[in-house]
């Protein structure tokens, strides 16, 4: 689309669409979120900036292949599990640390490295669909 | 709205699952208590030891493929050891099983359902470890010398001993379900090495013969197996052997019996099974030596054999068994004679061993198992020997037709003193192993009823028929003028001959140490499959009795139909081409009627139109719905019009306007963008009603939904404008609003049953306090079940690439090319 005004304001738009993505995935946990609807979000913005720039641009930007990414992501949601094995719990039971990191603590946990894979899943698996659909030349 | 769907869907098959295993545990505290008894019993370290030795080969097939790239033919040498090392630990075991104390042991597979990763060595399955580890000691070297330059060697290797794996934990198995997973491996395996030369036509189609027959017999002995644990309770083998009555005495026992026959004939190329096992000569000879003479095909009489202390004596058995065996026997002896392949003779005389030890077992007496016992032995010893012989000579000569060889005796001594010796004991000749399984056979059958003496007759004649076979494969190639051949005939390198001649070296010395033999294996094997102590006592000086006599006659008539091979040949070759049709082709037939139908419902079932698959899942759909809802009268009442404050009217009327729009557009842009307006009304809708989760999860969907099929749109040039007849509109109208009307009237009389909370309290009350998040919809996506989840989004991402293929696919422009002139 070669509209001037959308063509401006969609890298606005899309790097804070991806902001706020990434807010949601790591909210969810308390709140509405979490990685299915981060994921689509962030979705929605690789669509915004594929119409406003066209399909090349945002593989270049994206510089893994979608596919890739859903794959990385599905593995980490896999290995998240693995863990438990090492403290002799049932697979996939979520383990959680509490480092301190610059004065200031921080929960990690294999479920939240769980809901990142979900994101990331979901992420390079529709917006491949999403850009091969969009691409005329070829997915 | 999916997933709450799907969450509903798992949350009940969850409680299922814990129910079954409460009743489970109910009812299993007597078997666990006598496993850890027995475990405690041995030593756990070598129960360890075992595991290990258990996956050697499997180690072996990893290695293999780097080893050979290094060290080419020579590393058969180097993988040698692995299977030796096997065999030596389980010859280890000898003296504590010979005493009839069977080795167990194993650990916990899969706990919630009862499932032991667990072994049971008694003299049955131990003399089968000791055949299996130490003729594939010898075919492993064999195969070095046999593929010797071979591109894929390593592969070969790979694989032959990915079967060995196979074999050793079927015939160790304890647990049924690790029983059906080796059977099942060892059919694979088997594929994969008849299909090794998968370049050619016939070892593909012998591949996947053999791959169908055994497979399905694969699917008869599992439901067998299930079958049996329905009737008896018992999941492994050591507690169902222990059972005494229990399996005969139940009503399921002749269905667990004709499913188990399935998986044993189809295994043992039983008649009218058999057929796979001649084609799958396709395979390299080493294949031909160790999977098709020496133990998988056995894998079949294996079972029979283990199973005839709990299901054996029954009239059943002892009518079914003798006469498959007994006419697989004649069969097999009969189109032996035909063959003038030395591979196709062999393997015809294997149906024939195999239906001789299926008779065997079947008549379940003393005597009849001690002879099958012997014969087993004796048969995995010269058969293994044989086949490899037989490859040594293609190997050398260049040609495996027994019409085109002769005289190879000069080029070739070793090799001849290695199949003279081998068929020495086939023939049954004094001193050789092979002479005290005829003896015991003719004296377990002898005259004594009408039926014994059928199979004695057919043993007889079998036997005979054998004989001269193996003295053709012996004997002819070596004996009279040279032939001139493809290749110019010399003795093998020492890898290839070194197993044939150990093998029929074996055969004599059993023979003659025949004592220390029976102590050591037959007398514990025949016990094992007896179900009771047995003690084999035959030894090689000949007495003077009725099995004497018959085995005379045996050798006289072999020696007969030896001469006259020819003529016997040309009078099966008339008869086979009389009769024409075989179960061969009735194979071929069988798989093209299947393909045919298959191709006939595809056609029908799908058609290609899109239109036609969505009226007819949303139409089941709506069945589905409101069939079951009228039927057993469970409409829902219709419940007093809700008060609305004036923004939810609105949404309700946004949504409607939406759907109205869908309905009257023009264009398929304005239909796509209204069905959006349609969906953040509902959304909004959630959102109003306190499901802030869903809410954002529709909003996201509904936005790339009209995103997505905007571009389908455009991607696959669709025209602007749906233009339909008005039959078809009256039909997708009231196919939607059926659809519609059961939805709403299934939600309807949801919501009037009275809600059960218990799941609700339960993640309110843990969300927090277990997995630290108080979004409950989160965590019970990321926590509570994730395991669902990670299955969730593996579909996501297959769904992402099925959906890039069919974006790929393109037609060719040659197909519309040709579609064009053939207008």
């Amino acid at each position: 689309m070669k509209t001037l005004i959308f063509r401006t304001a969609a890298p606005f738009i899309t790097a804070l669409m991806l902001l706020f993505s990434v807010f949601v995935l790591l909210r969810g946990h308390n709140d509405p979120g979490g990685g299915f609807i981060g994921g689509l979000i962030a979705v929605a913005a690789f669509a915004v900036q594929g119409i406003a720039f066209g399909v090349p641009v945002v593989r270049r930007a994206l510089y893994f292949h979608p596919m890739a990414i859903a794959g990385c992501g599905l593995l980490m949601a896999a290995f998240s599990g693995v863990l438990s094995y090492a403290f002799a719990v049932p697979y996939l039971s979520g383990l959680w640390a509490a480092p301190s990191l610059f004065g200031v603590t921080v929960d990690v946990s294999t479920v939240m490295t769980f809901d990142i894979g979900v994101y990331l899943v979901v992420v390079g698996a529709i917006t491949s669909i999403a850009l091969s659909l969009e691409d005329r030349e070829d997915g | 709205m999916r997933r709450i769907a799907v969450s509903k869907r798992q949350r009940h098959h969850g409680l299922l699952c814990i129910a079954r295993r409460n009743q489970f545990s109910r009812g299993c505290p007597p078997r666990t208590r006598r496993l850890s008894q027995k475990k405690s019993k041995r030593s756990g370290k070598g129960a360890f030891l075992t595991f290990i030795v258990l996956l050697l080969p499997l180690l072996g097939a990893v290695l293999a493929p780097s080893l050979t790239r290094l060290f080419g033919g020579k590393s058969g040498w180097l993988l040698a050891v692995l299977p030796l090392a096997v065999f030596i630990h389980f010859l280890g075991m000898l003296g504590t099983v010979s005493e009839g104390e069977p080795v167990t042991g194993g650990f916990d597979w899969i706990p919630s359902l009862g499932v032991r990763f667990s072994w049971l060595l008694d003299g049955l399955s131990l003399t089968f470890a000791l055949l299996i580890s130490g003729i594939g000691t010898l075919i492993v070297i064999y195969a070095g010398g046999y593929l010797d330059g071979h591109p894929q060697q390593g592969r070969f290797f790979s694989f032959i001993l990915l079967f060995m794996g196979a074999m050793l934990g079927l015939v160790v198995s304890d647990s049924f379900l690790m029983l059906f997973v080796f059977w099942e491996l060892t059919s694979i395996t088997s594929f994969l090495l008849i299909g090794f030369d998968h370049e050619r036509e016939a070892s593909r189609r012998a591949a996947l013969q053999a791959l169908l027959v055994t497979g399905i017999g694969g699917l008869s002995l599992l439901a067998g197996l299930l079958v049996i644990t329905q009737a008896t309770g018992f999941n492994d083998l050591s507690t169902l052997l222990g059972s005494g009555d229990a399996l005969r005495s139940s009503p399921l026992y002749m269905a667990a019996f004709v499913l188990v026959l399935g998986g044993a004939f189809t295994k043992s190329a039983q008649f009218p099974f058999h057929f796979w096992l001649p084609n799958a000569m396709e395979a390299p000879t080493p294949v031909s030596a160790y999977l098709h003479s020496a133990t998988m095909v056995k894998a079949g009489v294996y079972l029979l054999m283990r199973l005839n202390p709990v299901m054996g004596d029954t009239a059943a058995w002892e009518t079914v068994l003798p006469l498959f065996g007994g006419t697989t026997l004649l069969v097999g002896t009969l189109l032996a004679i035909r063959q003038t392949d030395l591979k196709l003779m062999l393997a015809y005389t294997t149906v024939a061993s195999l239906g001789l030890l299926v008779m065997l077992t079947g008549f379940g007496s003393d005597l009849a198992v001690e002879a099958a016992v012997l014969y087993l032995i004796a048969h995995s010893l010269f058969k293994g020997a044989l086949f490899m012989v037989a490859g040594l000579i293609d190997h050398e000569a260049g040609t495996r037709d027994v019409t085109a060889l002769g005289g190879l005796r000069k080029a070739m001594p070793v090799t001849f003193a290695a199949a003279l010796l081998a068929a020495l004991s086939m023939g049954g000749l004094p001193m050789f192993f092979g002479f005290l399984a005829k003896e015991e056979i003719y004296a377990a059958l002898g005259f004594g009823s009408g039926w014994a003496a059928l199979a004695t007759l057919a043993a007889l004649a079998g036997n005979s028929l054998m004989f001269a076979v193996a003295f053709a494969v012996a004997l002819k190639p070596f004996i009279g003028a040279e032939r001139k051949t493809p290749k110019h005939a010399h003795e093998g390198p020492v890898a290839l001959w070194l197993g044939p001649l150990v093998l029929a070296l074996a055969g004599l010395l059993a023979g003659l140490a025949s004592g220390w033999v029976h102590a050591g294996l037959s007398s514990p094997m025949a016990s094992a499959v007896a179900g009771r102590a047995v003690e084999i006592t035959i030894s090689t000086i000949p007495h003077i009795g009725m099995p004497l006599l018959l085995s005379g006659l045996t050798v006289a008539l072999g020696i007969a139909a030896y001469l006259k091979l020819g003529a016997l040949r040309a009078g099966m070759a008339g008869l086979l081409a009389a009769i024409g049709w075989g179960p061969d082709r009735g194979f071929d037939q069988f798989v093209r009627g299947v393909l045919q139908a298959s191709v006939g419902v595809t056609r029908v079932v799908q058609n290609g139109r899109m239109d036609f698959y969505m009226s007819v899942t949303f139409l089941c759909v709506a069945a589905v719905l409101l069939v079951p809802m009228i039927l057993f009268g469970e409409l829902p009442v219709l419940p007093a019009f809700p008060d609305l404050r004036f923004h939810e009217w609105a949404v309700v009327v946004m949504a409607v306007i939406g759907i109205g729009a869908v309905v009257y557009a023009k264009s398929r842009l304005v239909a796509i963008v209204s069905l959006g307006i349609q969906g953040l009304a509902v959304a909004l809708l959630f959102m109003l009603f306190g499901a802030p989760d869903l809410s954002f999860t529709q909003f996201m969907i509904e936005t790339l939904s009209v995103v997505i099929l905007a571009l389908v749109m455009t991607r696959l040039r669709l025209s602007l404008s749906d233009h339909r007849p008005l039959g078809q509109k009256l039909l997708d109208t009231g196919i939607a609003g059926a659809c519609g009307l059961g939805f709403g009237l299934l939600l309807l009389k949801v919501t009037q049953l009275p809600f059960d909370d218990t799941l609700s309290q339960f993640y309110n009350a843990y969300s927090r306090s277990i997995a630290h998040g108080r979004n409950v919809v989160n965590v019970i996506i990321v926590d509570f079940r994730g395991f669902d989840t990670l299955g969730e989004i593996a579909v996501v991402m297959i769904t992402g690439l099925a959906v890039l293929a069919l974006i790929r696919i393109r037609a060719k422009p040659d197909a519309g090319k040709t579609r064009e002139i053939e207008q």
